[in-house]
């Protein structure tokens, strides 16, 4: 049945390549039902796996195939910044706390993982203390103490060893002047910063009070290394696992994989059922044929999570069987247009709020592949999956398509009743940026502004074009196409890199348009908030004042088009993570 | 002779010292002409949102604030000198010919080129074999009974072969013989000869036959023109008038004297593939030198592509030296000087 239905979508599998633009693609194809543990058929259903664990299963055994069409940036835990990589991670490490696994809204909670409990915030949000729990042990069998939890943080600390990972660290951690990393200054005591005061109990010291310190401390940096077996920048080829597996076979940029971790207590940990037997790893496999081999069944999981490619798309949803083993979360991602007031008259808010309402949303988010590929129309920064989101609209427009009126009369406010020209800048390598680019020419064309479009490579956008203030100032970028996923799903974890002008530096910048002492005061304010629910107010209060000072234009939330892989158990799409749960994942 | 080796050797050098200063330009001085500071190229090896001080530090340990002139002297050196790495909790002596450590992953790129060279050098030798026996044959063949449905048919099959794509060929076959059908193993299929050497061919059957079609058009059209050209000469008319056997015409006067043109090619060829066979590789998802050259290039990992880029232009260099050395042979009207 299978490679029957293989072969009558091997066509257009092949022309679906060359096709996908114009939308080509399709054929009859159906998939046999996936059977649970159980025996009992489990019925695919477009997205089954958003709001339940679909296939659910607690069946052990069997190897989880995995390909990855890039490859990590580290397998450090100190030197990894990928979301996937963070997700995929939990295999062999533990934090001090973690999403709260599976499906649904509460997916965007943390809950203690190597901690007995959420952190203690005392000195008004200053210092955090954590207790960790009794009886965990690393691959070698020696135990997990809090030093070890400690020494890792400090580790992480030297960023021109670990170059890849995150920074929030560096810069909320009280840290001595003269301590320059374990490595280069390996006899100063960093006690100022994180310590261990006991066997079982980590404590950090902030510079000022944060108040989401529990979500910063889900990220790698807090996975436990043993100070004797940490090998610097070489670390990476043999990490000592803290998770349920452990590292069997690393072949850098080809292939890993993972066997279980015999010193691993499942009664220390609630949140990993630690299914299979085995993880097999590819690396830098064919992107389009990533997809061909989940569809095919020969992959369980694409560890990107990012979703179908373009040529997979135009085979899977004009396929109803196909389609019903997907699922279309909206992820916490914008694609927005940064509105850049250093470029005149865009220096001018009745300008950019022109450009606000003579932006065409349905072109736009057409150009981004629709509401199923795309994502949903964006009216303000936050994208729905973020804690405490709410969402509003100060541009709203008949069927979303531009109030040309309401344009022109900001266009006369500004004093620029014929309109203006400017430049906008996109990725050249992103058709879907190009098109969104496109959109924007012909919409803003309606009132008498006028863009030239220029697109440039994307390895090099954000260090030398878009994100470089001497390269925006000097030609005169009025408009530049940008993407932001949060790096967790709460107010300061999505706006702070977006949106605070005190994060703007010479190059690689996501934010040159937002610079606001407005902006910045409320974030000073929603970060120290520990009040939940208060502070949530506080960032929507951001997200307002973004919108009402007229620098991002948001374009879509960003939703992905997942597909299960065939004979996977426990799938279950989770909001933290933005994909799959991977510590669900069984085989059966 | 030994001369004209010991000339062509010392260009080959020459070749390779220019190939690589205009690598590294590509890289490092344009950027720089279109306004590109350290940092700038620096926050291309960063974690995203990386803070200023850390991409200094990352600009300072790669060296980007040096003159492009000592960082080009630095390549160079750790080329016949070696070189040391820093990698935070000790220093790495790298031997030479050390080619630098990847800007990504803070590997050497030597061992990573050797590592990989055994699977394009496997896919090459397999590929080279089917394409030089099938297309030569074909060629052959076409022109002995030109004008025939033999003929038209295999010219035609050239000419799809010629006109396809590999990522096109390849991504089609993987469908219908992989996931299809399910004679051939999935992309990403690969076991080292000398753990399995029937798993190895089987895995590059596919690889193999796609890449041989492209290639084999290419020579069959070829050889056909050749033996049509050199069968109508004087020397192959006295030949058959000599009383010799069709098969002694054909082989000995027709094929030997269409097969210089060929051979040309066929050196070329082979060193580019050696060098790495890029669509082959990234589209069956072969660990070779292919692939790597696309990674390196993708993440803008300098010392990876200087070191695939020499690399790969050593054996185009090497391959057509021994096919210099290969005309005199073939072609005894061919001497070296």
């Amino acid at each position: 049945m299978r490679r029957k239905s293989a072969l009558a979508a091997a066509a257009t599998a092949a022309l679906a390549m060359v096709l996908s633009a114009c939308g080509g693609g399709g054929g009859g194809n159906s998939q046999q039902p996936a059977q649970s543990a159980s025996g009992a058929a489990a019925q695919p259903a477009f997205n089954a796996g958003l709001t339940e664990v679909f296939n659910p299963s607690t069946k052990k055994g069997g190897t989880l195939k995995v390909a990855n069409y890039a490859d990590w940036d580290s397998l450090d835990p100190a030197d990894t910044y990928y979301g996937y990589s963070f997700n995929f991670g939990r295999y062999y490490w533990r934090t001090l706390t973690t999403y709260k696994t599976g499906p649904g809204p509460g997916g965007n909670t943390v809950v203690p993982d190597l901690a007995e409990a959420l952190g203690e915030p005392s000195d008004e949000g200053k210092t955090w203390t954590y207790k960790i729990k009794s009886g965990l042990k690393f691959e070698d069998g020696s135990p997990i103490a809090a030093k070890d939890v400690a020494y890792a943080v400090a580790r992480s600390f030297d960023k021109e060893t670990f170059t890849h990972g995150p920074s929030y660290l560096n810069e909320l951690l009280a840290w001595p002047k003269d301590f320059k990393g374990v490595y280069k200054t390996p006899d100063v005591d960093y006690s100022s910063a994180v310590e261990a005061t006991d066997d079982t109990t980590v404590v950090f010291h902030l510079k000022e009070p944060f108040a989401s310190f529990d979500y910063i401390v889900q990220m790698p940096m807090t996975a436990p290394v043993p100070k004797d077996k940490d090998t610097g920048a070489k670390y990476k080829d043999h990490v000592i696992s803290s998770g349920p597996y452990k590292f069997e076979t690393n072949e850098a940029g080809k292939r890993f994989s993972l066997v279980r971790n015999e010193n691993w207590d499942a009664a220390t940990d609630p949140n990993r059922p630690a299914l299979p037997d085995k993880i097999e790893v590819q690396l830098n496999v064919n992107a389009d044929d990533v997809d061909n081999q989940l569809i095919s069944g020969d992959v369980h999981l694409d560890v990107q999570g990012t979703g179908l490619q373009p040529a997979a798309l135009g085979k899977v949803l004009p396929d109803p069987a196909l389609k019903a083993r997907t699922d279309n979360p909206t992820i916490p991602r914008l694609w927005f247009v940064s509105v850049i007031p250093d470029t005149p008259p865009l220096d001018n808010i009745e300008c950019r709020k022109a450009v606000m309402w003579a932006a065409d949303r349905v072109a736009n988010q057409t150009a981004f592949g629709g509401e199923v590929a795309g994502g949903e129309i964006a009216t303000n920064v936050m994208p729905p999956p973020i804690v405490g989101q709410e969402k509003f609209d100060l541009y709203a427009s008949p069927d979303n398509k531009g109030d040309v009126a309401k344009a022109k009369a900001a266009l006369t406010a500004c004093g620029q009743p014929n309109g203006f020209s400017t430049t906008m800048t996109f990725r050249a390598d992103r058709p879907r940026e190009k098109a969104l680019a496109e959109s924007m020419q012909q919409a803003l064309a309606r009132v008498g502004i006028k863009l030239t479009l220029k697109g440039f490579p994307g390895s090099s956008y954000f260090s030398d074009y878009a994100g470089n203030v001497n390269y925006v100032k000097k030609n005169g970028v009025g408009l530049a196409a940008h993407g932001w996923g949060s790096d967790w799903p709460d107010g300061y974890g999505f706006l702070q890199a977006i949106v605070d002008s005190r994060t703007i530096r010479p190059a690689g910048n996501y934010n040159l348009s937002v610079k606001s002492d407005k902006v910045d005061g409320l974030i000073d304010q929603a970060k120290v908030e520990l009040d939940e629910t208060k502070r949530n107010k506080l960032w929507v209060d951001v997200d307002k004042a973004v919108m009402e000072d007229a620098s991002i234009l948001p374009v879509v939330w960003a939703k992905s088009l997942l597909l299960r892989g065939q004979g996977v158990t426990n799938v279950a799409y989770n909001e933290g993570q933005s994909q799959y749960d991977y510590a669900l994942l069984g085989v059966e | 002779m030994l001369t004209y080796i010991i000339r062509r050797f010392i260009g080959a050098i020459a070749m390779l010292i220019v190939i690589s200063m205009v690598t590294f330009g590509i890289f490092f001085v344009v950027p720089q002409w279109a306004g590109s500071t350290p940092e700038a190229m620096a926050s291309r090896y960063v974690g995203r949102a990386a803070t200023p001080e850390t991409v200094h530090l990352v600009a300072q340990k790669l060296g980007f604030y040096d003159p492009v002139i000592v960082q080009y002297g630095r390549f160079a050196k750790g080329i016949v000198a070696g070189a040391e790495y820093d990698y935070g909790a000790g220093v790495e002596q790298c031997p030479a010919p050390c080619f630098g450590y990847s800007f990504i992953s803070g590997q050497p790129v030597w061992p990573d080129l050797l590592d990989r060279m055994p699977v394009t050098f496997s896919l090459a030798i397999g590929a080279a074999l089917l394409w030089v026996l099938g297309g030569v044959s074909v060629g052959v063949l076409s022109a002995l009974r030109r004008g025939t449905f033999f003929d038209r048919l295999s010219m035609g099959t050239a000419l799809a072969g010629v006109s396809l794509p590999i990522f096109f060929t390849g991504m089609l076959s993987l469908v219908v013989f992989s996931y299809g059908l399910g004679w051939t193993p999935p992309g990403g299929s690969w076991t080292d000869f000398t753990e399995n050497p029937a798993q190895w061919a089987y895995n590059l059957l596919l690889p193999w036959i796609t890449l041989a079609f492209l290639f084999a058009a290419t020579y069959a059209r070829l050889t056909r023109a050749g033996m049509l050209e050199t069968m109508g000469e004087d020397y192959v008319r006295t030949a058959r008038a000599k009383g010799l056997t069709e098969r002694d015409v054909v082989v000995k006067h027709g094929l030997r004297a269409a097969l210089t043109p060929i051979l040309t090619l066929f050196g070329i060829d082979f060193g580019l593939l050696i060098g790495g066979a890029v669509l082959t590789e990234t589209t069956y998802t072969l660990p070779g030198l292919g692939q790597f050259a696309i990674l390196a290039i993708r993440n803008q990992d300098l010392p990876q592509v200087m070191g695939v880029v020499l690399f790969a232009a050593c054996f185009v260099v090497v391959a057509s030296l021994i096919v210099d050395l290969l005309y005199a042979w073939v072609d005894p009207r061919v001497r070296l000087s």
